[in-house]
Formats: C-alpha cells, structure tokens, sequence
C-alpha cells in the first residue's frame, strides 16, 4: 500500500497534459506551491497565470481563457475555490460550458490545524446545483490523475476535490469511469457507498466488522455529478439499507445525492456518516476524523446499529 | 475620417431606433444604458474592430464582450445591421424560446461569452487578452463595462491583473453615464475619483465624449499604439441619450417605453437621422 499525496500526482499529471497540449494552461490564486500547480508554472512559465489572492477574478479569467480555445486547470483550497466564486462558475463558467476545470486542494475536515475557516464542507452542495458541472472525489492519487485526465478530455465545466494529506492507495481499484461508481467489497449485512478519503475509512470499517461476522458491500461512488443512478438503484434493490460516507456536511453533498435518487426510484433507509450541521475546528486530522464521527471506529459503530435498526 | 464619422452616426442612429422597438416590443428592459453605450458600439462595429459576420468564429477576429450585460438591445442591433443575424429576430428579443435573451447568451452568432451578472466581463477579457498574448495574435479585445458595475469589487482585481501583465491588447471603455438603478452614481456609491483611479491601477486612460464619434474614433485608435499598458476609455455619456425623455431619467434604466413613448421616440430619432 502506497501513501501519496494526491495533490503531488495533480502537478505531474498537469505537465503530462502540458506536454501532449499546448491548449492546457493552468491558473492559481497564490497557492501554488501547495496545490502543486507551480509544478506546472516549472515547466511552462507561459502557460500558467497566478491571479494572486484574487479568487474570482481567476475563475472569471479562466472562462475568458477557455472561450478562447484552452483547456484551463484552475486551483486554490476548496475553501476558497466554490462558495467565494460561485457567481463566477455560474455566470461564467457553468452558463457557457467552458472548459474551466476546477482542481480544488485541502478539501474537508483533515485539513486539520487550520481550523473552521479553512476546512470546506460545503463545497460540493455549492457546485453540485449548477448544470454543466460534474464533480468528482477521487479517493486516492491515482484516481485522482484519472479523474483529472478524464476531465480534460471531457467537454464542460469539472469540479475535483482533492485533500490535504497523503491518502493509502486503494488496493483493488479499477479503471476510472466518470459517473460509474463500482463495488470495492461484497457483502450480505450492509451496502456502505463512499466518496474521497471516506473509502479508505469504509474499508477499514469493513475489516473491523468481517471479525465481529458482519459482512458489508463497500462502493467507490467518486463522482458525484453524474451520479450513477443505475448503481444505486441496484444496490438498494440488493441490500434494502444504505449508508453513506462523506467528508462533507450530510447536506448537499454525497449523503444528499444518493438521497434523491433512493427516494425518487427505490425508497430504502439511508443513513450517513458525514458532519452534522457543524463547522470544524483545529486539530490533527486524525483527531479531528475521530471528533466529528468520520474514522473507521464511528463507521463500523454506526453500521452496526443501523443494521440491527 | 469625416465620412466613416458619418456612416457610424447614422448606423448609431438606427441602433438607437432598434434599441426602442425591441424594447417596446418585450415590454421590460433597460433603456437608459443601451442608448448611453449606442454610439460607442456602432464606433466599434462600424469603424474599428475586425470580425467577419459570415464566420463568426475567425479565428483572427477581434473580441467584444459586453460586461454590462443588461444593455444588451444596443449590442443585438449592432449583430443585426453587421449580419449576424436577420434583423426581424429584434423583436422576439425576451420571448419564451428566443435567441435573444434579456441578457447575452453565447448561442447568439457574434457573442463570445455570456454576462449579465455584474463584474466579471473585465476578468472575461483579461482572460482573452491572455489567451491572445499565449497565442501571440494581434488581435484586440474590447470589453464595454457599465459605470455602477464598477463598485464590484471583482473589477478592482481583474484591473489589477490587466495592467500586471502588461495587455496592450486590451481595451476597456466605461460608458459614464452616472446612473444607477438606484440614482445617481454619485449619491448610491461615489466612484470618483475615477481616472485617477485607474490611472493608479497602472493603466492609460483617455477620456472622451462618448456621444461624439470623432472623439471616440480617436480615443479607439490612439489605444492601438499605446505598448504594455492596457487601455481605459472613460467615455461621458449621457444615459437615455437621443431620447428627449429618457435622458437623464433614472427611472428609464429598467422600464420599456410604452406605446405612445415608443412613436415619440421614434419620431425624435427620425429627425435626428435627417438632420
């Protein structure tokens, strides 16, 4: 098992695309360094444009760029890169379908130490709304780069949310398909789908049940626009109760899209482990997992219960 | 210089006259700023910039985006009379199913990039301006902004950015005309003042009268020849102008003229054409 930080594998990805492309350009708003953007910025000095601390004035630009033909990468912190700019990705960028794909970093909760301010868990209810955007969560580096090749490739407008820290790569992962969830374990007791970091704590939640004799079926579901409806239509006909894992506010987020398909086509129980109408607050990552009921612990707990209820 | 001055008069005079029937005919829009901003469009389409109708997507054209997307009617005219697009779709402009939205859409043949939120056509050019300096194009970008959209505060960043690198491809115009929906620019939010205010941003400002069209041609070409510094083109202008009515009124920043305004605006602007 690897542990690599997702953001490393985005700059590296960013020059391959840089390389076979001359349309990539890539914009950041005075974080570079810890997006990895500047790795790019390295290789292309040309092709890449630092707006400063100047967030909307880059998702704009980058709408401009791409009407004119490029394929723009644009990054920031989550924190700083959905809410504060929305009208821009709405008006701008999602309204023309241009090609402004979003790359956001520190995602989440693990941001850890930075506190409330800085650890996005609205951000994907922010973009989900807006037609044109798709939105992935990849939940290791490698996903990462596919997600990232995928939307560069992939007409409109993307949202990809990467963390902080160095994720486990997940083991048995399979080929990238956008808007195809696909099962990472099989089980007869629960279906649990997850998104981002939360796979690798689903997992972990998995073992912790295989030795109490409880079996779960565990899901990658890494885009969450397109969501993929015939997956969860399958799994809720298969497993009648469905938790999900999100490293956002219950609301608007993963939880809220597998809702609204269940609802709409499959009524079963759903259950989430997500922030519950909270902000964060500073901490080590690890810490802060355990706090707001994210770990692997609170999942394997909070299965069980849910499947005696 | 004289007769290109007059064919743009008289084009001007004919957008102004658009601007009132499609205006009446969706019964809601904006007024005021379409005819303040009438004849710096028609300087652009008609005298300075380089585009072909028949291939709106040439790649060596220059661009146009209009941030003050509301005024939208004088931009549609001008698309219309260039050949856009014929000129009896003006009057479904509005209308359930039309090309011609209440604000600019980029499915519209000749518009490059949608706006109507206020703010952010300066970032939209900037980033054309990039693409143009990436690709190394002599093409110029123009971008038309109103005078009240400059108390976002996305523009004081996009201003920043332009002259940070330096884009002489670029040309910006204020249609000064000190009206908001509210009142006068100077009693909702002050913005003076202004020229220093973009001359300290680090861009060249040439100030002209937005309703004279030697004025505005001159102003136009000398921002050609300016190097590594974008342009700003303060033009003053009167809002509603043309319009004995609608000049000076705020209340016709956002309210069509009714039928019988309609015939006497028509009438106005009949004169002023064989004047």
């Amino acid at each position: 098992m690897e542990m690599l930080y997702a953001r490393d594998v985005y700059g590296r990805t960013l020059i391959e695309l840089g390389k076979k492309d001359p349309r990539v350009v890539v914009c950041d708003a005075d974080l570079s360094g810890s997006t990895r953007t500047a790795l790019f910025r390295k290789e292309f000095p040309d092709r890449f444009f630092n707006f400063g601390v100047a967030e909307q004035n880059m998702i704009a630009a980058s709408g401009g760029l791409a009407s004119c033909g490029k394929i723009v990468f644009a990054s920031t912190f989550a924190m700083f890169a959905t809410a504060r700019v929305l009208d821009q990705i709405r008006n701008t960028v999602c309204y023309n379908n241009l090609n402004v794909k979003i790359v956001a970093t520190h995602g989440g909760i693990t941001v850890g130490e930075d506190g409330a301010s800085h650890q996005a868990l609205e951000d994907i209810n922010a973009v989900r709304a807006i037609p044109n955007m798709k939105v992935i969560v990849p939940s290791d580096a490698w996903e990462a780069r596919d997600a990232i090749i995928t939307a560069h490739k992939t007409k409109g407008p993307f949202y990809i949310r990467l963390g902080r820290s160095k994720v486990a790569t997940i083991e048995n992962r399979k080929h990238f398909h956008l808007g195809k969830g696909y099962a990472l374990t099989e089980g007869a007791d629960l279906a649990v789908i997850a998104c981002g970091i939360m796979v690798q704590e689903t997992l972990k939640a998995h073992d912790i049940l295989k030795k109490r004799g409880i079996s779960i079926s565990v899901y990658n579901m890494h885009t969450i626009k397109p969501i993929d409806k015939e997956l969860i239509i399958k799994i809720a006909n298969k497993h009648k109760k469905i938790l999900v894992c999100d490293e956002h506010q219950a609301m608007g987020g993963l939880c809220s899209a597998v809702c609204e398909v269940v609802a709409r086509n499959c009524p079963v129980l759903v259950d989430c482990v997500a922030v519950e109408d909270r902000f964060g607050q500073s901490g080590a990552p690890k810490e802060l997992m355990d706090f707001y009921g994210l770990s692997a612990d609170s999942i394997a707990k909070r299965a069980e219960e849910f499947i005696r209820q | 210089m004289e007769r290109k001055a007059k064919l743009i008069k008289s084009k001007a005079t004919q957008i102004r006259k658009l601007i009132v029937e499609m205006l009446a005919e969706a019964g809601s829009g904006h007024p005021g700023g379409s005819l303040s901003s009438a004849d710096i469009v028609a300087c652009l389409f008609f005298g300075i910039m380089r585009y072909d109708p028949k291939d709106p997507e040439w790649s060596d054209r220059d661009k146009f985006h209009l941030s003050k997307g509301h005024c939208c009617p004088a931009l549609y005219a001008a698309l219309a009379l260039c050949g856009y697009f014929p000129k009896n779709e003006l009057l479904s402009l509005r209308k359930l199913g039309s090309m011609l939205q209440g604000h600019p859409d980029s499915k519209i043949p000749g518009i490059e990039v949608a706006s109507g939120s206020l703010g952010q056509g300066l970032s939209i050019a900037l980033g054309m301006a990039l693409a143009g300096k990436v690709d190394k194009k002599d093409s110029r970008i123009y971008c038309l902004m109103g005078d009240g959209e400059l108390q976002e505060g996305n523009v004081w960043e996009a201003a920043m950015a332009c002259s940070h690198h330096k884009l002489d491809n670029l040309c910006a115009v204020i249609d000064y005309n000190r009206f908001q929906i509210d009142g006068r620019t100077e009693e909702v939010m002050n913005l003076e003042p202004l020229v220093n205010k973009w001359e300290s941003f680090g861009w060249r400002v040439i100030q002209c009268d937005g309703h004279n069209i030697e004025d505005l041609l001159e102003a136009f070409t000398e921002a050609k020849s300016i190097q590594f510094k974008p342009t700003m083109i303060v033009a003053h202008t009167v809002k509603g102008k043309g319009v004995s009515f609608m000049e000076h009124v705020v209340d016709f920043h956002g309210r069509a003229p009714t039928e019988q305004e309609r015939e006497i605006a028509l009438r106005e602007l009949e004169v002023e054409k064989s004047e």
